[in-house]
């Protein structure tokens, strides 16, 4: 099965590879995935907590080449939006922007869920509710 | 000498066919293009002719009579032909299968069908090397087993099994010994008589020979063995494959079996002097293992994994310019890795982070260097990225973790 174009790209040249201090309390990290499926995601949010945009975001992946690539593109798609519209990104949006095929479609939802489980540590230390959809899962 | 890209090492999965076999093939297309059953022209005798000839040059290499060889279209076929076709015909004695979780497919599918038909299979797990245990083997033996079906050498990690001493048990017991010798034959010298074999099955284009035709070896003395077609017709093959033959086909595997014949000791000592070499530049690299035994063992494969990296990621930063094949299965909808790295006690970790290199008769030197080179840095390159090299790095235990399974 041949890559997307945008799929190579981003993992050729991945953007925001790399680790933020997660004992910061404006550090959020998610933690998704699993060694024995394949796919380990680690995403992390840097929050201003003047402007409550995201300043930073980093990712580190084991996993596949649309792995690698969805959370690339995530971290690049978080930067500079605040918290809440960081929630309302969707994993089919990285289908479509990544043209995944349908066997890769866990790897955006991995994504989704890095996304959703660094915004729940944010805001557990920052003494805000714990998500829904992630508390659910536990 | 120059470097061609791009590198092809997945000849476990296929190889290239020689020049020489496409050579030998290329009259019985349309020239001799006769039925080798058409008994009363010229036509059909010259394609029998050729049909005979190749049957000498195949049972040549393995030690057999020309009369034990059973064409078939490849291995596939001939594993199911021996494994049903032994089931049936020896109904009477039994109905008790032995084999081992490390099989291919077409010996485990074939096995679940029987077990269907009313068989019973039992499946031998493998030591952590790759290797079925001896006394297991014996101990699994009823008064009910009809066929030992044990592999010679294995498709991912190369190794050999012990097929002289399972020979020796099967006979022991008065059971059948049947062995997949796919990846085996025109590798390693393979010799019925003296391996003790009942039944083999091989493939053309394993051994730079055409896709599409394979082999059963049948025995026919001490003891004569016999098989139920799984195909009626016209009662070709001393009536155990109907089908008209495949003449190039089988000239061409003919060709084949006679250059392995001819070349297996040179190339094998070519080929294991480029494989060791290949493993021993990339065990430099921290946290990496060779999967299965490394002293039986094929001498053109190595199977490795690459701890903390995902195959298929890993892959994706050469497979521009290297072919070969990877233990993980992050395309498959079970995302199941391999089922035969798991028989050896590999985690899924291990198994997911694992690569296939199957060298072959075209390998080059300067493709080694170039594969060692690319292989290395797009591990290290991967390393950078991945968040369990860092866990690892920091003294993080990485099974203590509990991982959100999906
Ligand atoms: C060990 C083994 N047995 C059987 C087969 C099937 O062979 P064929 O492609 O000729 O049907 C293969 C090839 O994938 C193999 O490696």
């Amino acid at each position: 099965m041949a890559y997307s174009d945008k799929v190579i790209d981003h993992y050729t040249n991945p953007k925001n590879v790399g680790t933020l201090d997660k004992s910061k309390t404006n550090v959020g990290t998610g933690l998704v995935g699993a060694p024995e499926c394949g796919d380990v995601m680690r995403l992390q949010i840097e929050v201003d907590q003047e402007s409550g945009l995201i300043s930073d975001a980093k990712f580190k992946t084991f996993g596949c080449g649309s792995a690698i690539a969805s959370s690339s593109l995530a971290t690049e798609w978080l930067k500079g939006k605040t918290v809440d519209q960081a929630l309302a990104i969707d994993n089919m949006d990285i289908v479509e922007e990544l043209n995944l095929p349908p066997v890769k479609i866990h790897c955006s939802v991995l994504a989704e869920d890095a996304i959703k489980a660094a915004i729940n540590d944010y805001r557990v230390k920052n003494g805000l509710a714990e998500l829904e959809t992630v508390a659910a899962a536990h | 000498m120059e470097l061609n890209l791009p590198i092809y090492l997945d000849n476990n999965a296929t190889t290239p066919m020689d020049p020489r076999v496409l050579e030998a093939m290329l009259p019985y297309f349309v020239e001799k293009f006769g039925n080798a059953a058409s008994r009363n022209h010229s036509f059909g005798w010259v394609a029998e002719e050729a049909v005979d000839y190749a049957r000498e040059q195949v049972a040549k290499l393995i030690g057999a009579d020309a009369k034990e060889i059973i064409f078939t279209s490849g291995a596939t076929e001939a594993n199911n032909l021996a494994l049903k076709g032994v089931f049936e015909m020896y109904a009477s004695k039994g109905n008790h299968i032995i084999t081992c979780t490390t099989e291919h497919k077409a010996v485990l599918d074939a096995c679940k069908h029987i077990e269907k038909m009313g068989g019973q299979v039992t499946y031998l797990e493998v030591k952590s090397d790759g290797l079925i245990d001896l006394g297991e083997l014996e101990n699994a033996i009823t008064d009910k087993t009809v066929l030992i079906s044990i592999m010679y050498g294995n498709n991912e990690i190369g190794v050999i099994q012990p097929v002289r001493e399972i020979s020796a048990i099967a006979r022991k017991h008065g059971v059948l010994f049947f062995t997949d010798g796919t990846q085996a034959v025109g590798k390693v010298p393979v010799d019925v008589i003296a391996d003790g074999i009942d039944l083999m099955s091989f493939s053309g284009h394993k051994m730079y020979g055409p896709k599409g035709v394979g082999v059963l070896y049948v025995r026919r003395k001490n003891p004569r063995v016999k098989v139920t077609a799984q195909m009626d017709g016209g009662g070709h093959e001393r009536g155990m494959r109907s089908g008209t033959l495949n003449v190039p086909g089988i000239v061409g595997l003919g060709k084949a079996c006679e250059l392995c014949m001819n070349e297996m000791e040179s190339e094998g000592t070519r080929l294991s002097a480029m494989r060791d070499r290949l493993e021993a530049a990339l065990m430099q690299v921290e946290e990496a293992y060779v999967n299965g035994n490394r002293e039986h063992r094929l001498p053109h494969t190595t199977n490795i994994s690459f701890k903390y990296v995902e195959g298929e990621g890993l892959m994706m930063g050469f497979n521009k310019n290297i072919a070969l094949s990877s233990g993980s299965a992050c395309t498959s909808a079970s995302l199941e890795p391999s089922y035969v790295l798991k028989a050896l006690g590999l985690g899924d970790d291990l198994a997911h982070s694992s690569l296939r290199f199957g060298l072959g008769r075209f390998t080059t030197d300067e493709q080694i260097d170039f594969t060692i080179n690319a292989i290395t840095t797009s591990v290290l390159k991967l390393r950078e990225m991945s968040p369990l090299w860092e866990m690892y790095k920091e003294g993080v235990d990485i099974d203590a973790i509990e991982w959100a399974h999906h």
